[in-house]
């Protein structure tokens, strides 16, 4: 097992350059594959061509340097930390760095980087080579100038030095630079010379945020924009039947009334899924506003009739479910080592738990939204995504247009979680100015947010192990989730090698509530319901739980199976500093210390929850958090995304819970729905493990674990054993010790 | 429709509105000044919260008809240059994620160290509980609304 993965970028030819007419550098390069041989970066700087080139960079004649990035923010830091990566190779201050978000471009989608906690991770590398590339470049044109060789010259912060003393700026060389040959091998930095990787930056729109900028999909405006309200089916499982609109459209800024899904079911029965309850091919009336008010006033008027055209569930038909099908036998086997029934059957002890979770809703602070301008000649679209690809593809199979009449702008988010992975949203947009021909901005509100969603699945698991001769012989692991949960990686995470007998199955039940991708997806849960079972096997056994972890992980080091995913000294690595920053087991009078460590999305994290009970109830009042992510590009955005982890974490573990009854969501909006607030969130002491290895994600690891920490911190006070989410709904007051 | 006439960031402004319309669409729709967010549009958010007679107020609460005459201030209007106390805090503390929310937090925080420029930690907890941070930057925003009480004091 080698303790760092290495990102597979190979030296082609993926960088190109030009003078620019209005002075100044030109680079233009692609971070996945190399530039079509009669690609061309421009002399003109507004006729930037990302359909050759993914990103750019402009170095003027005074040095400054803009960045025109393509990726887009979801508030992960990722437009901050990736131009920081060429900044650092490239060797000028940071100060005088721009960034700026290209629009994206539609033909030539392979070349596109939607931002993600694995971004970073995958273009480590190329971003290194492409600011290092550039500096040789300059250094060459000094050189050249001078006449003397390249290797008796340096470059720092901007200025090229030669033996002698004598200087120059980059800005003094970029002409020559452009026209010089593209160096085939450069050297990258050593870690330890970082001056910009490694130190705190600012959000690169901060300023915009602060003073309120229009920054996002819902700010987007264009001359002569209308609005649009969406009415959807109340329930999952209904369609609609008819509707009058009188009291509506009586509304003085109410323009239309229409009805769209044509175009929708179209596209379903071209085989695309129907992602969310919005596409679910039921016609949908539509409002037509001057305004948003208007719109939305509008809707509400809409007296709409609904029938049923599958059957409409609830909560407790989930629950019965879910639990039949653990009960049951038809599982799909994800891995399977050894032999896990002679391990039960020969087994001095065996203990069985099953844990159970709701379906969460993303509720991204902003409510979803998309602009469309659909005309005979293009479609223009604009808002937020994380998959615009996706958004122009689709686009062209509902209108039936070609995919180079589309354009995609990309604003920033307002937050991701995984919704803006689904496209539905723009589908809808497009769909309604297609109908009346004029630019028009879908707008969700809240309610419509939160109950046409698609959700983190409701998920049980049940975990069995098998403790013979004082150590654990089978572990078996059964999920049942609705829509399905689980996918390949996960049955080779942690315990995989780690016991000699273990298995993984799973079961899943396809409801017509619709479930996908949620902040961490697959393991937001499950490494909920793994770290607690631990903790209760640790207590059988009679073993120090943070022994236990670290006894075994010795083990997983024996295993050579190449699917292993996590890599045990690092998971020990975490362990270590957590349990030393926390002053674990030395916890103060009256306060409970819940222990918790998982691997996911290449990061591993080792989390201490410290909880006081206050009139029965937990408070968590601090988190310890160690990580070990690789090199810390940023650790200002970085200590952000820990954070923010953590606390979400923590409120949907405690708070997050979305019921159905005959198939309508019990919450929508934030008076139904709780997230957690200042007032319910601990401290977050946030650890580094440091390191030279390429950046893992941040986005989502340090979410996963901590609702075990804080169960099991719960569990030291009240000595109960939480295995329902959330978990606020079954903590017994009166079991309270103290 | 009728007309009405506002006082926004000392500026005077006439929009025509349906009467029942919230301060919230016509700060963003009528009058562009987007900084104003929407998150729930049932005062449970606190994304929409402007200052009105310098209090901290929810936008989507307010209706059109009830802002006629009142001094409004929002994010746009807090400072001249961005550099408000609370604004530098926040730049310095770089708390934004999303950044969705952080209008709304910004004009809670001014209004409330307006009236307590001394807080306490527990002080400062309260004040803020109104407003959601789904990124969850919470410990980003308490420390920053120290720093700013640092600055005004
Ligand atoms: S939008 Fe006004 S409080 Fe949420
Ligand atoms: S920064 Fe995203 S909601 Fe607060």
């Amino acid at each position: 097992m080698t303790p760092s993965k290495q990102s597979n970028f190979s030296r082609r030819s993926f960088l190109k350059t030009s003078a620019l007419a209005s002075g100044g550098m030109l680079i233009g390069f692609n971070l996945f594959n190399a530039c079509k041989s009669d690609a061309k970066v421009p002399v003109d700087i507004s006729q930037l061509n990302f359909n050759d080139f993914n990103a750019f960079i402009k170095i003027s004649n005074e040095g400054k340097v803009t960045i025109f990035s393509i990726n887009p923010e979801i508030g992960q830091g990722v437009k901050t930390s990736m131009p920081m990566i060429i900044a650092e190779e490239l060797d000028v201050p940071w100060d005088d760095v721009y960034v700026q978000q290209a629009p994206l471009d539609t033909k030539n989608f392979n070349n596109q980087v939607a931002g993600g906690s694995q971004s970073i991770r995958q273009n480590w590398e190329p971003l290194r080579q492409t600011g290092a590339t550039a500096k040789q470049m300059l250094v060459n044109a000094a050189a050249a100038r001078w006449g003397v060789s390249p290797s008796e010259c340096t470059a720092k912060q901007g200025v090229i030095t030669n033996s002698k003393g004598d200087k120059l700026g980059y800005g003094d060389v970029v002409l020559e630079a452009a026209a010089m040959q593209v160096p085939e091998n450069v050297t990258l930095k050593d870690p330890k010379d970082f001056t910009i990787i490694g130190k705190g930056t600012s959000n690169v729109d901060i300023d915009g945020i602060i003073t309120g900028k229009p920054l996002f999909g819902l700010d987007y405006k264009e001359e002569g924009m209308l609005y649009a309200s969406v009415l959807r089916p109340p329930a999952f499982g209904q369609v609609l039947e008819s509707f009058d609109a009188t009291a509506a459209k009586a509304i003085p800024g109410v323009i239309d009334v229409i009805t769209i899904g044509e175009k929708a079911r179209n596209f379903l029965s071209k085989g695309y899924v129907s992602w969310t309850a919005t596409l679910s091919g039921t016609d949908k009336v539509v409002v037509i506003a001057k305004t948003t008010w208007d719109a939305i006033k509008g809707k509400k008027a809409i007296k709409a009739v609904w029938k049923d055209e599958s059957p409409l569930e609830s909560t407790e038909f989930h629950n019965k479910t879910l639990l039949d099908l653990l009960d049951g036998t038809s599982f799909k086997t994800m891995r399977s080592d050894g032999d896990i029934d002679k391990a039960f059957a020969e087994a001095d002890e065996v203990l069985e738990r099953t844990y159970e979770s709701s379906f969460l809703p993303h509720n991204t602070m902003e409510p979803m939204n998309f602009f469309a301008n659909v005309s005979a000649d293009k479609i223009h679209l604009v808002g937020p995504t994380q998959t615009p690809e996706e958004v122009a593809k689709s686009v062209a199979v509902l209108l039936d247009r070609n995919v180079d009449d589309i354009y995609v702008e990309m604003t920033r988010m307002g937050g991701g979680f995984g919704r803006r992975l689904y496209s539905d949203f723009a589908l809808e947009a497009a769909e309604i100015s297609n109908t009346i021909m004029k630019p028009v901005k879908m707008v969700s509100t809240r309610e419509d947010d939160m109950t046409t969603g698609v959700y983190r699945p409701a998920t049980k698991y049940r975990i069995k192990a098998s403790i013979k001769n004082g150590e654990i012989s089978g572990y078996q692991l059964k999920e049942a989730a609705v829509g399905g949960n689980m996918y390949g990686l996960i049955p080779n995470f942690f315990p995989a090698a780690a016991i000699s007998n273990y298995q993984v199955d799973v079961a899943n039940y396809n409801s017509n509530i619709t479930t996908g991708a949620w902040r961490a997806p697959y393991t937001n849960f499950l490494a909920n319901a793994e770290q607690s079972f631990f903790d209760e096997l640790a207590e059988l056994m009679g073993v120090d739980r943070v022994q236990l972890h670290l006894d075994l992980l010795e083990k997983a080091k024996q295993n050579l199976d190449p699917k292993i995913e996590y890599i045990p000294e690092r998971l020990q690595g975490v362990i270590k500093l957590a349990t030393e920053k926390a002053n674990w087991g030395h916890a103060k009078e009256g306060v409970y210390q819940g222990f918790s460590v998982y691997y996911c999305h290449n990061s591993h994290v080792a989390e201490v929850a410290d909880i006081v009970m206050n009139n029965g109830l937990p408070e968590v009042k601090k988190v310890t958090v160690a990580v070990d992510c690789g090199v810390v590009v940023n650790p200002l955005g970085a200590k952000n995304q820990v954070a923010g982890g953590v606390i979400d974490g923590i409120g949907h573990a405690l708070y997050g819970e979305l019921t159905f009854n005959n198939g309508i969501p019990q919450s929508n909006n934030f008076d139904t729905y709780q997230l957690i607030r200042m007032g319910q969130t601990p401290q977050v002491d946030i650890h580094f493990v440091d390191s030279d290895i390429a950046p893992t994600g941040l986005g989502e690891p340090t979410l996963p674990p901590v609702g075990a920490a804080v169960a099991n911190a719960i569990y030291k006070a009240t000595g109960q054993r939480l295995t329902k989410q959330p978990y606020i709904n079954h903590i017994k007051v009166e079991k309270i010790l103290s | 429709m009728p007309t009405f006439n506002l006082k926004i960031n000392n500026k005077a402004y006439t929009v025509e509105a349906e009467m029942d319309t919230p301060l919230l669409w016509v700060l963003r729709d009528h009058l562009n000044l987007v900084g104003t967010k929407f998150g729930c549009g049932i005062g449970q958010c606190g994304a929409c919260t402007v200052h009105v007679e310098g209090n901290a107020m929810r936008s989507c609460l307010i209706q059109v008809s009830q802002s006629e005459g009142m001094n409004i201030t929002t994010i746009e209007g807090l400072s001249e240059e961005g550099d408000h106390p609370v604004q530098q805090a926040w730049k310095e503390v770089d708390v934004p994620q999303c950044g969705y929310c952080q209008s709304g937090q910004i004009m809670t925080a001014s209004a409330f160290l307006n009236k307590n420029s001394n807080p306490s930690e527990t002080e400062i907890r309260n004040a803020m509980h109104g407003n959601i941070c789904r990124c969850a930057s919470y410990n980003s925003i308490e420390k920053a609304v120290k720093v700013a009480a640092d600055k005004i004091k």
